[in-house]
């Protein structure tokens, strides 16, 4: 009998991440892309690359949590610059209160004082009297982590073909992965895109180890380092499917962040300014659904690199269990339901 | 009671900032809410964007209160409601017209203005107002048939800032419909809106940002409805002096030095 083959639509990071364990596990895979390059028209490609469950535990339902954790120890497995510095979360004067809200909320941190947050962030010294320190977390370059990825599977002799649009029922394959975001929905209708905002500044002036959070009454706000003094701020959530350029409304709140952070930023160049759209299910989870021989791997929302991991080997599991129907493999992975 | 609507909840909540939107959904139905507020700047961004969320709660089969939140003028909120209107179908509008940045305290000089407009063009106002008597004097003028006073700046979960203020708004207008909107943060708050003979509350992110925001909007019902129940069943006035609860005379007066 021939060895099996896969079809992974989409190489943004569910798709990579996907293919990558199936190769892994043996399986013969072939990723297709509708793009012409790596991360274009992908909202991988303007992710903030946190790997920061625990950050996270404060704000959204513990699945996020429990399914993010692992991904830290697969990510540094397999790319390399995953930088475990873990990650700082602070607030101005006046959001002092939401910060021990935000404590009260989650686990595995510590209180950092003025000296202690001069201790690992020396630039931030004299800035903040308070800060929450998240040591075990990690963050990483999206766009890099992504071409890492595409360099594994080349390794294994993974080929991803660039500038094919397939729809999943059409392919040929003996299972077809679909990762294809925002496009599946027309296989999902529930799936909806959650707008986020980017934007990156280059700043000699300023220089952060780890991802700084700042506490915002309307934002999850973050400033992610990401060498040679760039700096990716993020990112907005909005109930909304327009595409097309940051909003000034955004952007201001956004740089304004920066500012408050450290004015050094004052002096920062903006490299870029981004938005996309999350694809998103009612609960805000990721899902694996399934359709005959297809798998559509969706939802991951504002959280893709953090929980990709987990929604690939879930999905490899699930696969490997419609390639083996004789052995008493799991059934898809159960998932809370809203 | 709003518009010639008859509601049975008095909570009204709105949909911004929950976890998502399957938490939101089951937030509803603790709620027991039967009308939601909708932002249309905030999710909208411009034309038909906010498509997928609005569809969304349109599905719930609840009545769509939308909202002009994030208008700083009287232009904007204008262009908000019709849009609004034409979105969901609807005459009503919470109008917003922001005039700090900061506390998100309302405009209200362009509140009346906009009510002004608004009303002459057919819509059902509900202006989102501080306290203030003569600024709800002239909102009524203006056509507005509802009134929402804050309680306290939107999302400060500070409860009743001017107990007084309240009352004496409501012993103003004992015929037209008032809800404290905005400053809530805990279902005693709520429940003291009420007492005050408030008609409803609304409120978003004293349930959306809770721990458990579905446990959050039961509370917030039953506090809304114990509320309610003891304006109704007419409690007591605060006294400065004790009064026994048991007779006193005919018992023997012990101790006393």
């Amino acid at each position: 009998m021939a060895k099996p083959t896969i079809i992974v639509i989409g190489a943004g990071v569910a798709g990579l991440t996907c293919a990558l364990e199936l190769a892994e596990r043996g399986l013969s895979v072939e990723v297709v892309e509708r793009a012409r390059t790596l991360g274009e028209g992908s909202c991988s490609w303007m992710a903030g690359g946190m790997l920061a469950p625990w950050c996270e535990r404060a704000t959204t339902e513990p699945e996020v949590a429990e399914w993010g954790a692992p991904s830290i120890d697969w990510w540094a497995e397999r790319f390399p610059g995953t930088a475990r510095q873990g990650s700082l979360v602070v607030a101005q004067p006046r959001d002092l209160p939401d910060l021990t809200r935000f404590a009260q909320r989650t686990e595995h941190f510590d209180w950092l004082d003025a000296d202690g947050i001069a201790k690992f962030e020396p630039d931030l010294a004299g800035r903040f009297r308070r800060a929450l320190f998240f040591r075990d977390e990690a963050h990483l370059d999206p766009r890099r982590a992504l071409a890492a990825l595409a360099e594994r599977l080349q390794d294994r002799g993974v080929v991803i073909r660039f500038g094919v649009e397939l729809a999943p029922q059409d392919a040929r394959a003996d299972v077809v992965v679909d990762c294809r975001g925002l496009a599946a929905r027309d296989a999902l209708p529930d799936l909806r895109g959650v707008r986020g905002e980017m934007v990156m500044v280059r700043s000699p002036d300023v220089s952060l180890q780890r991802p700084v959070r700042m506490l915002h009454p309307r934002l999850p706000l973050y400033i992610v380092p990401r060498g040679n003094g760039l700096f990716m701020i993020g990112a907005t959530m909005i109930e909304s499917e327009r595409r097309g350029p940051v909003s000034v409304r955004s952007a201001v709140e956004l740089l304004n962040a920066a500012y408050a952070l450290h004015p050094g930023f004052g002096e920062a160049e903006i490299v870029e300014l981004g938005a996309d759209l999350r694809p998103a299910f009612p609960d805000n989870l990721p899902d694996i659904r399934r359709s005959g021989h297809v798998l559509h791997a969706n939802g991951l929302f504002r959280h893709g690199f953090l929980l990709a991991p987990t929604l690939a080997r879930r999905t490899a599991d699930a696969v490997l269990s419609m390639l083996q129907p004789e052995t008493n493999h799991a059934d898809l992975p159960q998932r809370r339901r809203a | 009671m709003f518009y010639g609507v008859d509601l049975s909840s008095r909570l009204l909540l709105g949909t911004a900032r929950y976890p998502s939107p399957a938490v939101l959904e089951r937030a509803i139905k603790a709620s027991r809410a039967e009308v939601v507020t909708v932002s249309l700047r905030r999710e909208g961004g411009t034309g038909r964007a906010g498509q997928s969320f609005w569809q969304f709660i349109q599905s719930l089969g609840l009545r769509v209160l939308p909202n002009t939140a994030g208008c700083h003028s009287v232009k904007e909120a204008v262009t908000t409601a019709h849009m609004a209107r034409e979105l969901f179908d609807t005459p009503w509008i919470k109008l917003e017209v922001i005039g700090d940045a900061d506390t998100l305290q309302p405009d209200v000089f362009g509140l009346v203005e906009a009510a002004r407009i608004l009303a002459r063009d057919g819509f059902e106002v509900f202006p989102y107002t501080t306290e203030d008597l003569v600024v709800a004097d002239r909102l009524v003028e203006a056509g507005c048939r509802v009134l929402m006073p804050w309680g306290a700046p939107i999302g400060s979960a500070r409860g009743l800032n001017n107990v007084y203020g309240l009352k004496s708004l409501r012993a103003h207008f004992p015929d037209i419909p008032l809800v404290v909107d905005a400053g809530l943060g805990v279902p005693s708050h709520a429940a003291a809106a009420m007492e005050l003979g408030y008609d409803a509350v609304l409120l978003n992110t004293a349930v959306a940002e809770a721990g458990d925001p579905v446990e959050m909007a039961r509370a917030f019902a039953l506090a809304v409805e114990a509320g309610r129940a003891a304006y109704l069943a007419q409690p007591l006035e605060p006294r400065d002096m004790a009064q026994p609860s048991t007779p006193v005379i005919g018992k023997a007066v012990l101790g006393g030095v």
